[in-house]
């Protein structure tokens, strides 16, 4: 009996150590070692100019270290490739073929997500301060920009997950608009 | 002869060179391609022609940076750009810095109701704005939809993006430090359009001396980095220098050598100037008729011209070798040696004749040029030279070498067995390379280096620069008439692009809308009142409010106040440039260049194509494909020099029966000059050099210069004409040892032309005399 209470403590005290000590960079390591998933996703994005919410569904694929893509059925089927540097959008007949380095605010959006699922943190804080709150099984990443040029266009994206998967990405603009994608477990392969 | 003959003689000539002076002193002397066009193209050749001298990618400079490392590249790169965009010499300076950009969007913004295809009156109807809206707001959803955001309020019919997908340019360079690099990094890039067209080699070079310039005297200039550069521009400027370079080069060696060798057997100054004077005459009669002839002399044909030297010096040795001292021995040769060597300079005439009439400019420069060279060096020879010669002019004996000769010529006749086997071997050779023997690409003739061809598509791979094969190309009385047919032609085009036969497509219209076009697209536009109504009614069902458009109906009544866009407002635009390189006037005629692309991973089907542009009743169009265009070209090309070759040993033949009137005596003659012709073809199939026009020409020169030879050799059957003298066995040893110098030279040319004609005729010229020698009726039987 004491040997389980004891076994019990200890489990119970390294699980509060673990989940307390989870820093950054433990994160990031993590992460990092979640070479590809793939997930469903629902993003809604509120814009002042438009009465109600608009809202797309699809599935997300991330292979380490640098490819997403993002596929969105609803409501219209399209599809978004970042590899390395480039980003392809197919839309309907139309192909877009776009440089991020051309798009900087794309950019630095679409590099926040990206950085997160690889765990680069040198590539994050190139963009933003990064302050993160709660544990392993609850944890929220916030991204907060550095840049003035970025301050105007993006206050915080605020990334939150569970153990080593991302649930959710939330990212406020500065104008008030913001939007909001959900994702379901992002499945290792 | 009687001295005031004589003296006319020696005053003809002389006048007759400062004549010849003259004219070259006012001939053009060309290195461009002109030499390789036809003399009367077809409407799809002289297309390719405008395209390669000042078409879409002739004014292209592709700049490369290498060495150091990248940020120094980079910086480099800035700074080049930086200072040629100053330059007037350049239209374009694009390294990949936003210079245009702002400019670009705000054209494109500010004109999309004028530019926009999708602007038709159906699209400002309820309904079609209501669909135009709905799209624009599921583009909001979209992943690239922030971009858009800020545009809903002005432009929610998306003009906009239209636009942005009409004018997708495809890949673009990567980025690196802020300027285009290779895809490996390993490069900094940069694309100049030069204002001088591909075919004004001297403006050309001014921008390559500028782009050097500049990337010497930037201030990040380091030793650690090289500057690269290529295009058609570039080609041409270096193909010059190339050119230039050979024929003064070829000139001096050749002239050196044959002196070196007449120095030996002559042992005298005076015999060797006196034996360059009909050489001189040649080279001076040959530029002076073809300058005559054609206009310009291109330098191929000069240092084609140096190779003659060693053929019109056999002339004058003829006389110094075969002749005796005496000006008496002098009339000897005249009537003796002088109706053979006729003879020969005859059917030389006859062989060159037929280049003539090539329809390849090059070739029939060549023609003239040995006509008018060899027949001055030869009436020279027999005319001016005998009075100018000192009495008791003497050479070194020749004797010794013309008594072994001899001796070798008695034993010729056991190398007969071995000669046909040899023969026999060469015919078999022949035919097994029957399928790959010619070289049917036309580059084969470009005097550019591999090296330089690798840079190039290296280069332009990085970049991206389109490859322009596919051309549809529209003409027409006036720019608004060409704007309206590539209207219609895009259209076409564009339904081939939705079935998925073509990639894409480029045209003038799509920068530059014709006017009736434009006024179509105003007229689509509501006016304001009207348009906020529909507004209204187009919002319902849809999460927004019709007052959120007001700046959009602003925008529209503004345009349709404003005039219909001109080519001057595209200027210091990219569109502007776009719209250089696909619309432009020549000579009061406006032709509009539609560039086709190929879908990935398969061609274009060019026949669907040229199907679906014939459906229209438009007229003046034309659909190229240029590089089969190129191939035909020069195919044809060689198809004509094959005909033209038999033609000129046919010639030969043909005068040979004329004089001698027997077939046997005239196929003795001949054979030994075919045994070369074959020999030489099998010897260059076993080195793997493929053959190209010039080893054509190469070949027909063998028959020609061999046929003096065989001449030498032959005699009538039970000819009482004593057998062939000592001294005319050397003779023929200096003139052919001569003639295999001066076109030896040429096979260490990095030119491919001269080149090729150098290991054809040196190695034939020799062998010509060897098997005529061997196959001679030996004077024993």
């Amino acid at each position: 009996m004491r040997r389980l209470y004891a076994a019990l403590a200890l489990m119970l005290l390294t699980g509060t150590i673990h989940a307390a000590a989870l820093n950054i960079d433990q994160l990031m390591q993590g992460l990092a070692q979640i070479r590809s998933g793939h997930a469903g996703f629902v993003e809604k994005k509120y814009i002042a100019m438009l009465d109600k919410p608009v809202e797309s569904s699809g599935e997300l694929l991330y292979s380490a270290p640098d490819r997403l893509e993002k596929r969105t059925i609803k409501p219209k089927p399209e599809s978004m490739i970042l590899d390395g540097g480039t980003l392809v959008i197919e839309r309907g007949r139309q192909k877009h073929t776009l440089q991020l380095q051309d798009y900087p605010e794309l950019a630095a959006v679409i590099d926040s997500i990206r950085g997160t699922l690889a765990g680069d943190r040198k590539a994050l804080e190139r963009s933003y301060r990064l302050v993160l709150e709660g544990g392993v099984e609850q944890w929220v990443l916030q991204l907060l920009p550095v840049d003035e040029k970025m301050q105007a266009l993006i206050k915080r994206i605020r990334i939150t997950g569970v153990r080593y998967d991302v649930r959710s990405i939330e990212i406020n603009r500065t104008d008030g608009d913001s939007s909001l994608m959900v994702i379901d477990k992002l499945s290792a392969r | 002869m009687q001295v005031p003959a004589a003296r006319a003689a020696i005053v003809l000539w002389l006048g007759f060179l400062l004549a010849c002076g003259m004219v070259i002193s006012r001939s053009q002397f060309t290195t461009d391609l002109s030499a390789f066009f036809p003399r009367s193209p077809t409407p799809e050749q002289q297309l390719l022609l405008d395209q390669i001298t000042d078409g879409l990618a002739s004014r292209l400079i592709l700049v490369g940076i290498e060495g150091a490392d990248a940020p120094a590249r980079a910086v480099l790169s800035k700074q080049m750009a930086q200072r040629l965009r100053a330059d007037t010499a350049f239209v374009g300076v694009n390294n990949g810095e936003p210079v245009n950009t702002a400019r670009d969007q705000a054209f494109l913004f500010n004109h999309r109701y004028l530019l926009s295809a999708a602007v038709i009156p159906d699209r400002f109807s309820v309904d079609g704005l209501h669909a135009a809206l709905e799209d624009s707001i599921d583009l909001l959803s979209s992943s690239a939809g922030l971009l858009f955001k800020s545009l809903l309020p002005r432009d929610p019919t998306g003009e906009m993006v239209q636009l942005l997908n009409q004018f997708n340019s495809g890949s673009r360079p990567r980025m690196i430090d802020g300027a285009w690099a290779s895809r490996d990094g390993a490069r900094a890039l940069l694309v100049m359009q030069t204002r001088t067209t591909g075919a004004d080699i001297d403006g050309q070079q001014y921008a390559m001396a500028a782009i050097r310039m500049a990337f010497e005297t930037a201030p990040g200039a380091t030793p650690a980095a090289r500057l690269v550069m290529t295009g058609p521009g570039v080609f041409s400027v270096t193909s010059r220098e190339t050119i230039k370079n050979q024929v003064s080069r070829l000139f001096v060696l050749s002239f050196l050598l044959i002196a070196v060798l007449l120095l030996l057997v002559y042992r005298s100054f005076t015999v060797l100037a006196l034996g360059f004077f009909p050489v001189i005459t040649g080279v001076l009669a040959g530029i002076t008729a073809v300058s005559l002839g054609f206009g310009a002399v291109h330098g191929i044909t000069l240092g084609f011209g140096t190779a003659l030297i060693g053929e019109a010096v056999d002339y004058s040795i003829y006389l110094f070798v075969q002749s005796g001292r005496s000006s008496q021995d002098r009339q000897l040769w005249i009537r003796q040696f002088w109706p053979t060597i006729r003879l020969g300079v005859m059917t030389s005439l006859c062989g060159f004749a037929a280049l003539l009439l090539s329809g390849f400019p090059g070739l029939a420069q060549l023609g003239l040029y040995s006509m008018a060279g060899l027949l001055a060096a030869a009436i020279v020879t027999r005319f001016v030279l005998p009075q100018l010669l000192p009495e008791n002019f003497r050479i070194r004996d020749v004797t010794g070498t013309g008594l072994v000769l001899s001796g070798l010529l008695r034993r010729a006749p056991a190398l007969r067995r071995p000669a046909a086997m040899l023969l026999l071997v060469a015919c078999a050779i022949l035919f097994q390379h029957r399928d790959h023997l010619w070289n049917d690409r036309i580059s084969s003739l470009s005097p550019v280096s591999p090296a330089a061809v690798e840079l190039d598509s290296s280069l332009r791979a990085d970049v991206g620069a389109p490859d322009v094969r596919y051309l549809v190309v529209v003409s027409g009385a006036s720019r608004e008439s060409v704007l309206r047919s590539a209207e219609r032609v895009s259209a076409i085009l564009q339904s081939q692009v939705d079935q998925g036969e073509l990639a894409g497509f480029e045209s003038p219209s799509r920068y530059l809308p014709s006017m009736a076009t434009q006024r179509a697209r105003l007229d689509s536009l509501p006016p304001p009142a009207e348009l906020t109504a529909r507004l209204a009614q187009a919002v319902q069902g849809l999460p927004v409010r019709a007052q959120l458009f007001a700046p959009f109906v602003d925008d529209v009544a503004s345009v349709r106040d404003r005039s219909l866009l001109q080519a001057v407002d595209l200027e210091q635009t990219s569109m502007g440039m776009a719209l250089d390189a696909l619309l432009m006037q020549r000579d009061g005629r406006w032709s509009a260049l539609m560039p086709l692309t190929a879908p990935k991973a398969a061609g274009i089907n060019a026949g669907r194509i040229q199907r679906a542009l014939n459906a229209t009743d438009l007229t003046d169009i034309l659909f190229v494909d240029m590089k089969a265009e190129s191939d035909r070209l020069y195919s044809g090309y060689l198809r004509e020099a094959i005909g033209l070759s038999l033609g000129g040993l046919a010639a030969i033949i043909g005068l040979l029966l004329l004089i001698f009137r027997s077939p046997m005596r005239v196929a003795r003659i001949i054979a030994p000059l075919v045994a070369a012709v074959v020999t030489v073809t099998a010897g260059l199939a076993v080195f793997g050099q493929q053959l190209i026009i010039l080893h054509l020409v190469g070949l027909l020169l063998v028959a020609a210069v061999g046929s003096n030879y065989a001449l030498f050799f032959d005699r009538e059957a039970g000819s009482t004409v004593p057998a062939i003298s000592p001294g005319t066995l050397a003779s023929m040893l200096f003139a052919s040892l001569t003639t295999a110098a001066g076109f030896g030279l040429l096979a260490f040319s990095s030119v491919p032309i001269l080149q090729a004609m150098g290991v054809t005729v040196a190695p034939g010229v020799i062998l010509a005399l060897v098997y005529a020698a061997i196959f001679a009726r030996s004077s024993d039987a």
